[in-house]
């Protein structure tokens, strides 16, 4: 039963991927993005990680895909869907993914990618976010402090460019008046 | 093939029976609440309201259901055929889809089978962050809905509500943490028994950070489901219908439909997080069912809710920025630390 829902979440998720990347239309790209992550955020329930599903549905399909479309929707789709398709790289493309999956394939075969899933057990999966939590805060915490740094500095880099252009643009009235 | 035994078996019927009445009974709230809140309006503006349809015009909304199944379904000659017709539905789904999370009381007995039957669909130990979670995608309905129609008012309308969810979605975060902080669990059947006793278990009557945990869900709230006084994506004065505008009949409806049943929703959520669930207020010695008092408190809210929108004119966008970034984000951040003092 459980092996039924992954063949389903996966097929769509890996037919969504394709799509997000082969159709024309960058609001239509969005759309498949969306659905993708959101059979992602399936797997993991049946990865027995309910927090997991619960913020990727929250932070990549709630928050970062409206992001997304908001830059996506004022650009003019016209124009954006005539420019050339298929750039010059598609070569060298084409050969990483080969290596890629021939890499996955062989690991796979080996034995070195798959952990067991354990059978289910209700009462450790309501320990989930606990769990997460305390090794997040005890055993992780360094990398976890460079984590929030690092987005504290992207945070600044992305006040810093917007103010810029600010103060251009109020140099420019300045001289124009 | 092995054959499941019988409790299994019975399990899932339940399952299927309740997920099939819980989305029965919100297919049907909207015909109530749309009577409701005209007579609400009526009554707030000193008029009858709906009067010709039956008695107290209660036929009312069977006879805008006929006419909006009657309606052309229109699709606008240069629109995105396939996002526009999928929009209603992207806007409704996630909509019913926050009810399996929602527990409504006690587990009960049922008489015929002897079985003790829980009042929720699924609780799950991340309820509280899959509600957030799952309401949040209703407003791909409204962007995709708006971008497809190929309309400036509808496309407006979509990015308006899109900046709006954006900004509000951190404060009504923040009050769900503090909610969590003070129950000490994610999960809403958890936070309903952290309630239970009397009314000052209530967590909107943890002093003084309740009801300011209370007030922040609710105008965060207010703001996600596009009502007065933030209904910025369809605003009538500058944005014929918003993102709406293009659609007709059932899609319209579908739409509307989505709308009625987010409030619902919202209205539930005040009442499981801030004020008791199911608990009853005062300890009565009248054996009164705790469904009577969740429903009461809800009907309240959903009262609540309409009295506001045609209390409070609507805001301006800058303002509803200004509230949501300037005034909501760090009113949020100092109730955090306080709650946390409080709490250690």
């Amino acid at each position: 039963m459980e092996q039924l829902f992954f063949y389903i979440f996966a097929l769509v998720a890996v037919v969504s991927a394709v799509l997000v990347v082969s159709v024309r239309n960058a609001v239509h790209s969005a759309f498949y993005l969306i659905i993708c992550l959101l059979q992602v955020a399936a797997l993991f329930i049946l990865l027995r990680s309910p927090f997991l599903a619960a913020v990727q549905v929250f932070i990549y399909v709630g928050a970062v895909m409206v992001l997304f479309l908001f830059a996506v929707m004022v650009l003019d789709i016209g124009k954006e869907k005539t420019k050339e398709f298929i750039h010059s790289q598609w070569l060298p493309a084409v050969g990483v993914i080969i290596a890629l999956f021939v890499m996955i394939g062989y690991m796979i075969k080996r034995g070195k990618l798959s952990a067991s899933l354990g059978i289910y057990n209700e009462a450790a999966l309501a320990k989930n976010t606990e769990v997460i939590g305390k090794t997040l805060f005890t055993q992780y915490i360094f990398p976890f402090e460079v984590v929030s740094l690092l987005l504290l500095v992207a945070l600044i880099g992305a006040i810093v460019l917007v103010m810029k252009d600010k103060g251009r643009a109020r140099k420019n009235n300045g001289a124009g008046s | 093939m092995m054959i499941p035994d019988i409790s299994t078996v019975l399990e899932v019927v339940l399952i299927a029976v309740k997920v099939v009445v819980v989305t029965m009974i919100l297919f049907g709230l909207p015909l109530p609440l749309t009577w409701l809140e005209r007579k609400v309006a009526g009554h707030i503006q000193v008029r009858l309201g709906p009067w010709r349809v039956g008695p107290h015009g209660l036929l009312q909304p069977f006879a805008d259901m006929i006419k909006l199944l009657m309606k052309e379904d229109i699709v606008p000659d240069r629109a995105d055929k396939f996002l526009f017709t999928i929009a209603p539905l992207l806007a409704m789904v996630p909509a019913f889809a926050v009810f399996v999370a929602i527990p409504f009381g006690e587990n009960i007995m049922l008489p015929v089978i002897n079985k003790e039957v829980s009042l929720y669909i699924a609780d799950m130990n991340v309820g509280i962050l899959y509600i957030l979670a799952i309401s949040g995608l209703g407003i791909y309905g409204i962007i995709l809905g708006g971008w497809a129609s190929n309309s400036k008012y509808s496309l407006i309308g979509g990015l308006r509500s899109s900046a709006q969810m954006i900004s509000y979605e951190i404060s009504i975060s923040f009050a769900a943490i503090g909610v969590v902080m003070l129950s000490n669990s994610l999960s809403l059947v958890e936070i309903v028994k952290s309630q239970g006793g009397s009314l000052l278990h209530w967590n909107f009557f943890y002093l003084p950070v309740g009801p300011v945990w209370c007030a922040i869900f609710i105008i965060g709230s207010l703001a996600e489901i596009n009502r007065i006084p933030f209904d910025l994506p369809e605003d009538e004065g500058t944005l014929g219908a918003g993102f709406h505008t293009e659609y007709s009949g059932m899609k319209f409806a579908l739409f509307m439909l989505a709308e009625y049943v987010a409030m619902v929703s919202v209205s539930v959520l005040t009442v499981i997080l801030f004020f008791g669930g199911w608990n009853s207020p005062l300890p009565v010695p009248l054996p009164i069912p705790p469904i009577f008092w969740f429903v009461a408190k809800v009907v309240f809210f959903i009262y609540f809710f309409m009295w506001v929108r045609f209390t409070l004119p609507r805001y301006r966008y800058d303002q509803l920025m200004t509230i949501g970034w300037k005034i909501l984000i760090p009113v949020s951040l100092v109730t955090i630390l306080i709650t946390g003092f409080m709490r250690i």
